[in-house]
């Protein structure tokens, strides 16, 4: 049985970093695995797979004229520990439709048969907010069963969590899946683990892991390495092993339950993070 | 009052009037200049470049998924077609398939709308299920996706799920779904896709029930599917046709209208098609997926046997048919075989080395391949549209083993633009496709023998069959009386000597 994991998560929040070393720690750990892209940016698989930007199914498409004419092989490469990787791609910023890339990418990889029985995980990469229909097809239909939302202590990334656990929601009730819990990519903002320790809390699941914030991951990004290959002893490399040893014995599936933004700012306030508006004052 | 025909109204004075002033906004080129551009087009320069074309498809010989996953829907019995989509898409299919059948054709669309797009479309589908369900009755609710729907993301299995929670519609309502974007595949694809939508959904596992199944795929005869169901009886072969529309979009004129009319797979018997013995698909490319929910889910022996067209498809479907069945080929068809192949033999004559252009579903063209192979016709142009690598195999290893299919090309993915081209540069002694094609029969004069789908122009072919023996004589009635008429319009042009009494 497959298990088949969504990682949502507020744009720029580090969810292709904290993806792919998680990924790179259960590979070494001896786990098949198998990333899918789902951004059009195609950063998903770049740590993974030493390169700079893997060709993805829209390209390849783009190029052949459509996606009938492509091959398998041509779009799924294999990288460190044995991770298959495939970029579902999209169109450039500000024309067409990337949602309808993702669906296209996926429909491919499925038809083609790229989830092969041997894969333990597959690892969905997906773009920011989940803004339409596209971005949900990692969840539909008995793909993705568990999701896990990356996030940091500054409010927009809350906020942004927040939101997701609406949408996964909206798909619990009609389909299977489930949130996993908050992953805190610290940012160093001010009790940011109490924070999200307290936000997890109230969504009605747990914060699974606290990825301190380290330069070893940058100077790793910057040969195109994760953690876990660039510096294996490195204590940064144990974080992910652990977040990866979470995930893969987590059995704290719920359905979540999103607050109001009134909450949030509450609960940002309870923290100290936002001073309470002043109260009207009385006009002479 | 009378009625004029078409030929004579617009030969009136105003209309002509009408056409003058028309050309005007229409383009400022003169008759020379269309008509030199007209004869460039014919040349091989144009052809040359008319192949290297990317951007465009002229005339694509296919139609759209969600027209297919239709007709798969009408093929069960009091089954409700529901488009998730806009309404003009479904307009479109009710009317293609009027114009085909002449019959009325009972499809719902969800009515999406700019509001849907932003949205979402799953208070349309709801509230969709809930009136289709309460005004029509049905009992099955087959739903198929519109472009539009499938660019937003729409997720059917959910929306349904929430549907049947929210009330809309019965728990135990079927409502079967496919995802069938117009924009990727043909008909066939979505055909395939709800079909198997459809099996999947009442597929019930119980005792071996003994029989077969039969999938006759997209096919816009009636008359085949009749005439399969009879070669069945005939054999004593106990079967279940699986989206049997004949009667369904064929039905008779009782004085009443009929929102369903009485046919199609009965929903018990395809909720036991899972326990049969084995399932034969007649068209390959219209079954891919639903053969792998066969052949995997079920566990059942799925064979692609192709369509029975000719005397060699025909004689490898029954003994196909009999190995699966144990009933042996009784003497009523091999009678009709032999009628068959004494009516090509007297024929023969006529057909002997005529050169054809053909055009129409992959299938489809293997079959009229064959057929065409063992009269002693030569393909030489065949565009399949929707055709792919392994469509163009086997119809190359088939063209390969006669003589006969020496002269031929094969082009997949190529539309009736293509065509035109090459019946210009290499001309050929007769055209086959559908209605679609006598655009090219008008430009090139090459005499269009219509078969396929759809057939527009011409009354009621469709009820008769091209499969089967009776099939065969059929088909090959079509194409000598057109070379027979040919030959009398040519004498009569020409004041020839040879307009004979006798042929």
């Amino acid at each position: 049985m497959i298990r088949q994991v969504a990682i949502y998560g507020k744009g720029g929040i580090g969810k292709s970093t904290t993806t792919q070393n998680t990924v790179a720690a259960l590979a070494e750990a001896g786990k098949k695995v198998m990333i899918v892209g789902c951004d059009p940016k195609a950063d998903s698989t770049r740590l993974i797979l030493n390169e700079k930007a893997q060709a993805t199914v829209m390209d390849m498409a783009r190029e052949a004229g459509s996606v009938e004419d492509l091959e398998l092989e041509d779009v799924l490469l294999t990288g460190y520990g044995d991770v298959k990787c495939a970029e579902s791609g999209g169109p450039e910023p500000g024309v067409g439709c990337a949602g309808r890339g993702v669906i296209t990418a996926i429909n491919f990889l499925e038809e083609e048969g790229a989830y092969t029985d041997d894969l333990d995980f597959v690892f969905y990469d997906v773009l920011g907010d989940v803004v339409c229909g596209g971005f949900a097809m990692p969840i539909r239909e008995g793909k993705a069963r568990e999701i896990y939302i990356v996030t940091s202590g500054e409010m927009m990334a809350m906020y942004a969590a927040n939101n997701i656990a609406r949408g996964i929601l909206k798909y619990a009730q009609s389909g299977g899946v489930r949130l996993g819990g908050l992953i805190c990519n610290s940012r160093k903002t001010d009790r940011e683990y109490d924070l999200i320790q307290a936000l997890a809390e109230r969504l009605g699941t747990q914060m699974i892991h606290f990825v301190p914030r380290d330069n070893e991951v940058q100077r790793a990004e910057l040969r195109r390495q994760t953690v876990i290959q660039y510096n294996p002893e490195h204590p940064q490399a144990d974080e992910y092993r652990a977040l990866a040893k979470k995930i893969a014995e987590n059995e704290n599936l719920v359905i979540p339950t999103p607050i109001s933004t009134d909450e949030l700012e509450e609960l940002l306030m309870e923290f100290g993070i936002m001073e309470a508006e002043p109260a009207d004052e009385a006009v002479a | 009052m009378e009625i004029k025909d078409h030929n004579d109204l617009f030969a009136e004075p105003e209309y002509q009037a009408q056409f003058e002033a028309k050309k005007e906004f229409e383009n400022g080129c003169s008759a020379a200049q269309v008509a030199e551009i007209a004869e460039w087009t014919k040349t091989a320069e144009y052809r040359e470049l008319n192949f290297s074309r990317e951007a465009v498809s002229i005339n694509p010989a296919k139609a759209c998924q969600p027209l297919g996953a239709v007709l798969a829907a009408l093929g069960f019995e009091k089954t409700l077609p529901f488009v998730q989509g806009s309404q003009g898409c479904t307009a479109y299919f009710r009317s293609y398939f009027s114009r085909h059948f002449k019959e009325p054709i009972a499809t719902v669309s969800s009515s999406m709308t700019e509001d849907a797009a932003v949205f979402g479309g799953l208070s349309n589908m709801s509230e969709g299920l809930e009136n289709a369900y309460a005004l029509y009755k049905p009992e099955m609710i087959a739903v198929s996706t519109t472009c539009m729907a499938e660019v937003i993301g729409d997720d059917l299995q959910a929306y349904i799920k929430q549907s049947k929670a929210s009330g809309a519609i019965p728990v135990d309502l079927p409502v079967p779904y496919a995802h069938t974007p117009s924009f990727v595949g043909s008909h066939l694809n979505g055909y395939d896709a709800m079909l198997r939508g459809i099996l999947g959904t009442l597929g019930t596992p119980g005792e071996a029930n003994g029989k077969l199944n039969i999938i006759p795929g997209f096919d816009g005869y009636s008359g085949n599917l009749r005439e399969i169901k009879r070669m069945l009886d005939v054999m004593g072969v106990d079967h279940t046709m699986l989206a049997d529309y004949s009667d369904v979009v064929d039905g008779g004129n009782t004085g009443c209208y009929e929102l369903y009319p009485e046919g199609g797979t009965k929903l018990a018997d395809a909720a036991d098609a899972v326990n049969a013995k084995a399932t034969i698909s007649l068209q390959r490319a219209a079954t891919v997926k639903t053969g792998e929910l066969i052949s995997g889910e079920w566990g059942q022996e799925f064979v692609v046997v192709g369509e029975p067209i000719g005397i060699n498809a025909t004689d490898a479907f029954l003994a196909e048919v009999s190995r699966l069945s144990g009933a042996p080929i009784p003497a009523a068809l091999e009678a009709e075989r032999a009628r068959a192949v004494d009516a090509i033999v007297d024929s023969h004559p006529y057909v002997h080395n005529k050169r054809l252009a053909m055009v129409g579903d992959p299938d489809l063209l293997v079959g009229l391949i064959s057929f065409a192979l063992e009269i002693g016709m030569k393909p030489v142009h065949i565009v399949c549209t929707n055709g792919d690598k392994k469509f163009k195999k086997a119809a190359e290893e088939l063209l390969a083993s006669s003589p006969f299919g020496a002269e031929a090309t094969i082009w997949i993915k190529k539309d009736l633009w293509h065509l035109r081209s090459l019946m210009f540069t290499e001309p050929v002694d007769l055209l086959v496709g559908p209605s679609n094609a006598k655009f090219l029969w008008k430009d090139t004069g090459t005499p269009l023998v219509r078969i396929g789908f759809p057939l527009f122009d011409r009354h009621h072919l469709y009820k008769r069959p091209i499969v089967g023996y009776e099939g065969a004589t059929n088909l090959l009635m079509d194409f000598v009386n057109t070379v027979l008429d040919e030959m009398d319009r040519k004498a009569i042009a020409t004041d020839s000597p040879s307009f004979d009494l006798i042929r």
